[in-house]
């Protein structure tokens, strides 16, 4: 095995795979690059000894750790690589060349970003991420799509100027710009590093971003952006703030303020969106109790997340591509004509549950026995009511409204074959690791297997009998509610409608104060205005007369002028030195 | 890579390589001027340059290399100084031969498309003659250790300075008055230089540097000295266009040929500041009261003056090679400001920033060389929509500009900040604003071309992607890169500039 190999970071085979995407004109080539650099980038990584620094740099007197694999960015990488070739594989149908480089570089910055060893790297790629994902949202091509995207970017931006300030506090209290643990919060460094990644973990209250740019997103871009830039806050929390107590409750809120906002949201893919912020907060609490166990929890259900959130946003993708539209009250009665669809929709929707023999199921056991463990009964209470609104928005709501519920008389083809494969491999992901351990190492093993702390994850049992029953109760019970809901008719129905959300406050009532702001500048703006340009008028007219090249510096004989100022010169000196030496 | 050049390099270049440095480019140029071909003067001028830029590096090894003294002292003719001429090169001139000499070698490989396009056919031979004669000049200036030696190779590069600004006629007339002009302001400042040289031998007895140097502390008092002072500094002061002396260079630099402006741009303003730099501080002292005197109260207020006065000149240029020529006064004002703090970091401040500049504006005056050549334009309008059709070009201008104006990751601004450092330990945290305001202006005048060249639609849409040759392109992203590289890593350029301080000051090199 040559060493080259080996310290070759996938995210970078990705990243420059997508520069030459961005500029092959020849689609299949092209296409079979990006489906092509992921599995490439699977084998260096399997390559890769663990725990070893494979390749660093001195740059500017910083020590740059550009690629290290453990334990932890083990799994992120290997779910980011797996992402990146089902998004490939789910984007084979389009011609976009920008779309295609740009994903796979967005993937191939977020895989580098989990195995570089610095904080410095871990920005460039972070801001990379920022750059690169953008082109999800721009993709879709429409006027609203332009301007989330611009509000996108600018919030991730935001993030990595925030990054890079707390990366600099750091350096200069600590002189260290590894990655390290940050315990204390009230250190300026810590807390503006902890901000940053919460924007991009979506925090309440810093989490529109994600609602305004998904929808809006084209039909592979929203899955694209489902995989990477939240994963990545999580890692990188689960690297820098394990056991950080503020983190639980946050984590805590996240997963059920979105349940509210999910359930009466009448765009299938802004639910998925709302749905992320719930998974996000179910693995940043995990964090935020930071037992083994709960850190085994959180980057489970991280690896999950991302395939079968992956599941459903590729199956809404394909409902939109065939009819335009992924709004609820436009939908309905598609399993007639989107039959394999509509089964995988059932599956990423069944996985998202928590349903045992699929994959949310294992994964989320061990982050509720850990909050359980660490004796957080109000937390696991939440955690419990979030499941259950899991199951109502995404489990129920999503495959509900698209494919069942009222017909809507619309009769369109089957996905694309290619999408379906995609799907079928995210779906058979999302239930192979949720199966028992019958042959041991496959079935929910295998995923244990590549977990941070091995050793307590092997010793967990997600199939014990009161795991399944607390989960079976939770569901029977969550889908008889719904039942009885829709039944008796008060739960919201799908219909048109705008939900306020807090972004409402910016785009809105800051909006509105802008505007007024604006009124009352051009009453006053230009009063000033006009006392400014005299009073500078005067003086660049004065400054212009002087120094132009008609003004009076450069008038009059020019050798004479010179042979005086000369004399002048001399005489200066002459007068200098008479004086001084006296 | 300098202790590969020492230990490769044979004997008699060792030996011999002060005055080879000199005598290559002077003997070629008397052969030049038989030479029937343009181009095959081009390759002798390059091949000429060249020569002196190995010898100057070899120099720059032996005066760096620790087991030496740090200096270098070749009796011409072995008539031992005081009585011979005596060449003496320490780590202050070795920097500036080295500078001069890659310079010239940058100018001579991108001559041949602009001279071909700008000097009659029969003249392109004479043309290099007086190129190589020029270099060797400046060589000379810097390089020799006796005083009316320095008058004869000013007097060498003057006179075939002229010529070459002469030469321009045939693309604008306006190049002879421009020529003859720079030839009478020019020969004011030879003659005050040499009538400064006159006093100083009447008192010392000596015409050798060191010699003089050595002689002077116990002649403060002389009126005789003083007056020799005034007219050596007042000379020096107009051939480095420093305020207000310079109002030869802007004509000079912008109707002369554009490969000419490009070479002085880049050396003969830096050459006449470095022998005044020798006299201030090598022959002269600062803790003479008089110089004391002079920098407090003469260069530090003109050096000011310069740099906010031409920067507004700068600013009202419709013409590009104009504003770069005001740009350059300004420029040199910023230098002769370090020089006028009188410490050893004012004066590597100087020193440093008189290496950025000759990167920066070399690279400019080649950018614009190339648009002459292309274009046939220069002033601002002809500039509009060429970051399109000539993008390699333009990037490179782009980047100098950039350094110019001092913006960080550039040479540029290193040196600004170097300079700073120095003010603020002297306690001149007002001229850090001042410096500041200048820069702000800076900002306008580069910002102006290159809001044209970027961001307005072409004069004339049908020229489009018209690129200058390669021979123009390669020296120009040479210095270009230079520009980014040394605005990243300082060690080098700072290095020599701090090498060539201490040995401006240093006790034991003259005396």
């Amino acid at each position: 095995m040559p060493a080259f190999l080996t310290a070759l970071n996938p995210g970078w085979l990705l990243i420059l795979a997508g520069i030459v995407a961005i500029f092959l004109p020849m689609r299949r080539i092209r296409q079979s690059i990006a489906i092509g650099a992921p599995l490439v980038g699977v084998a260096l990584l399997a390559l890769a000894d663990q725990n070893v620094n494979h390749l660093t740099a001195s740059v500017l007197g910083l020590d740059l750790v550009l690629y290290r694999v453990d334990g932890l960015s083990f799994v992120f990488g290997l779910a980011f690589l797996i992402a990146a070739l089902l998004n490939a594989i789910y984007a084979w149908h389009t011609d976009d060349r920008v779309q295609d480089g740009m994903a796979l570089a967005y993937g191939g910055a977020a895989i580098a970003a989990a195995f570089c060893g610095d904080l410095m790297t871990l920005f460039i790629f972070w801001e990379i991420t920022a750059v690169t994902s953008v082109f999800m949202v721009l993709g879709a091509g429409t006027r609203a799509s332009y301007f989330a995207s611009m509000r996108y970017l600018g919030v991730q931006i935001l993030s990595g100027v925030l990054l890079l300030a707390g990366i600099a506090y750091v350096y200069h209290d600590t002189g260290n710009i590894g990655l390290q643990v940050f315990e204390d919060l009230a250190a300026p460094g810590a807390l503006l590093i902890f901000i940053a990644f919460g924007i991009k973990a979506a925090f309440p209250f810093l989490h529109n971003w994600l609602q305004d740019s998904y929808p809006k997103a084209s039909v592979v871009g929203a899955v694209v952006l489902s995989a990477f830039t939240t994963k990545l806050a999580v890692y990188a929390f689960a690297r820098m703030f394990p056991g950080q107590d503020s983190l639980i409750w946050i984590g805590a809120v996240m997963t059920c303020f979105p349940v509210f906002f999910a359930v009466i949201e009448n765009d299938l893919r802004k639910v998925l969106a709302y749905s992320t912020n719930n998974q996000i907060g179910f693995m940043i609490c995990a964090i935020g109790v930071g037992t083994p166990l709960a850190l085994n929890g959180a980057v489970a259900h991280a690896f999950a997340d991302i395939m079968f959130k992956g599941l459903l946003f590729m199956s809404m993708g394909a409902v939109l591509y065939r009819t335009g539209t992924t709004k609820a009250s436009e939908l309905g009665g598609l399993y007639r004509s989107m039959p394999w669809t509509t089964i995988f929709c059932l599956v990423g929707a069944i996985s998202i549950s928590a349903m045992p023999l699929f994959s949310a199921f294992v994964t989320k056991s061990m982050i509720l026995s850990a909050v359980a463990h660490a004796g957080l009964p109000i937390i696991w209470l939440m955690l419990m009511f979030a499941s259950a609104g899991v199951l109502e928005h995404s489990g129920i709501k999503i495959p509900y409204f698209a494919f069942f519920g009222h017909d809507s008389g619309k009769r369109v083809k089957e996905a694309p074959f290619n999408m379906l494969l995609a799907m079928g491999m995210a779906a058979f992901i999302s239930i192979a690791i949720g199966l028992p351990a019958v042959i041991p190492g496959l079935g929910y093993e295998w995923l244990y297997n590549l977990l941070p702390y091995r050793e307590e994850a092997m010793n967990y049992q997600p199939f014990t009998f009161d795991h399944i029953l607390t989960q079976l109760q939770l569901l029977v019970l969550a889908t008889f509610a719904f039942v009885l809901l829709k039944r008796f008719g008060v739960y919201p129905p799908e219909k048109p409608g705008t939900i306020l959300d807090t972004d409402w406050l910016y785009r809105k009532m800051g909006f509105g104060m802008a505007q007024w702001a604006g009124t009352v500048w051009g009453k006053v703006g230009p009063a000033m205005t006009a006392v400014f340009f005299g009073l500078t008028g005067r003086a660049y007219d004065r400054i212009e007369a002087a120094f132009s090249p008609r003004g009076e510096l450069a008038r009059g004989g020019l050798t004479g002028a010179m042979a005086v100022w000369t004399a002048a010169l001399l005489g200066l000196v002459l007068l200098l030195a008479f004086i001084t030496v006296g | 890579m300098i202790d590969i050049l020492l230990r490769s390099a044979p004997d008699w270049a060792l030996a011999h390589a002060a005055p080879l440095l000199v005598m290559v480019p002077l003997v070629l140029a008397p052969v030049l001027a038989l030479v029937p071909s343009g181009r095959i003067a081009w390759f002798i001028s390059i091949a000429g340059t060249f020569a002196s830029l190995i010898f100057s590096l070899i120099l720059l090894a032996i005066v760096q290399a620790p087991e030496t003294s740090g200096v270098v002292s070749y009796a011409i003719g072995n008539w031992l100084p005081p009585l011979g001429i005596e060449f003496r090169v320490d780590a202050l001139n070795a920097m500036i031969l080295v500078l001069v000499s890659a310079m010239g070698v940058l100018a001579s490989v991108m001559s041949y498309p602009t001279v071909v396009a700008e000097i009659p056919k029969e003249k392109t031979s004479l043309f290099y003659s007086a190129f190589l004669a020029c270099f060797a000049g400046l060589c000379g200036v810097a390089i020799t250790g006796d005083a009316f030696n320095l008058f004869v190779f000013l007097e060498i590069s003057s006179l075939s300075t002229y010529v070459l600004v002469a030469l321009g006629a045939s693309r604008d007339r306006r190049a002879l008055p421009a020529a003859f002009n720079y030839l009478v302001m020019g020969t004011i400042g030879a003659t005050f230089f040499i009538i400064g040289v006159g006093f100083l031998y009447a008192a010392t007895g000596t015409l050798n540097m060191a010699d003089i140097a050595s002689k002077l502390p116990d002649l403060t008092g002389s009126r005789t000295v003083q007056a020799g002072f005034a007219f050596i500094i007042v000379g020096l002061g107009l051939k480095a266009a420093m305020w207000p002396l310079h109002q030869w260079l802007p004509n000079a630099y912008s109707y002369s040929p554009s490969f000419v402006t490009m070479f002085l741009s880049a050396t003969a303003t830096k050459v006449a500041l470095y022998a005044m730099i020798r006299f201030l501080f090598t022959v002269f002292s600062p803790r003479f009261a008089f110089e004391q005197a002079a920098f407090n109260a003469m260069l530090m207020p003109l050096g000011i003056a310069a740099m906010i006065a031409c920067s507004f000149q700068a600013v009202f240029q419709t013409d590009v090679r104009r504003m770069l020529a005001y740009s350059s006064v300004a420029q040199v004002g910023y230098m002769i400001l370090g020089v006028s703090i009188g410490t050893v970091a004012g004066l590597s401040a100087g020193l440093f920033h008189l290496l950025n500049h000759a990167m920066i504006k070399g690279a400019l005056f080649m950018a614009v060389a190339a648009v002459v050549l292309t274009y046939k334009g220069t002033n601002i309008r002809d500039f509009a929509g060429l970051g399109r059709s000539a993008p390699w070009t333009m990037t490179a201008f782009a980047i100098a500009g950039l350094s110019l104006i001092g913006v960080p990751l550039t040479a540029g601004f290193q040196s600004k900040l170097q300079l700073g450092y120095a003010l603020f330990e002297q306690g001149w945290w007002w001229a850090v604003i001042l410096v500041v305001f200048s820069s702000f202006l800076a900002v306008i005048y580069v910002g102006r071309i290159l809001e044209a060249v970027f961001f307005q639609p072409p004069v004339n849409p049908r020229k489009t992607r018209k690129e200058a040759p390669i021979v123009l392109l390669v020296p120009l992203w040479i210095l270009a890169l230079a520009n980014i590289y040394f605005g990243i890593t300082t060690e080098i350029p700072l290095g020599l500039a701090r090498d060539a301080a201490l040995a401006a000051f240093g006790p034991g090199m003259f005396r």
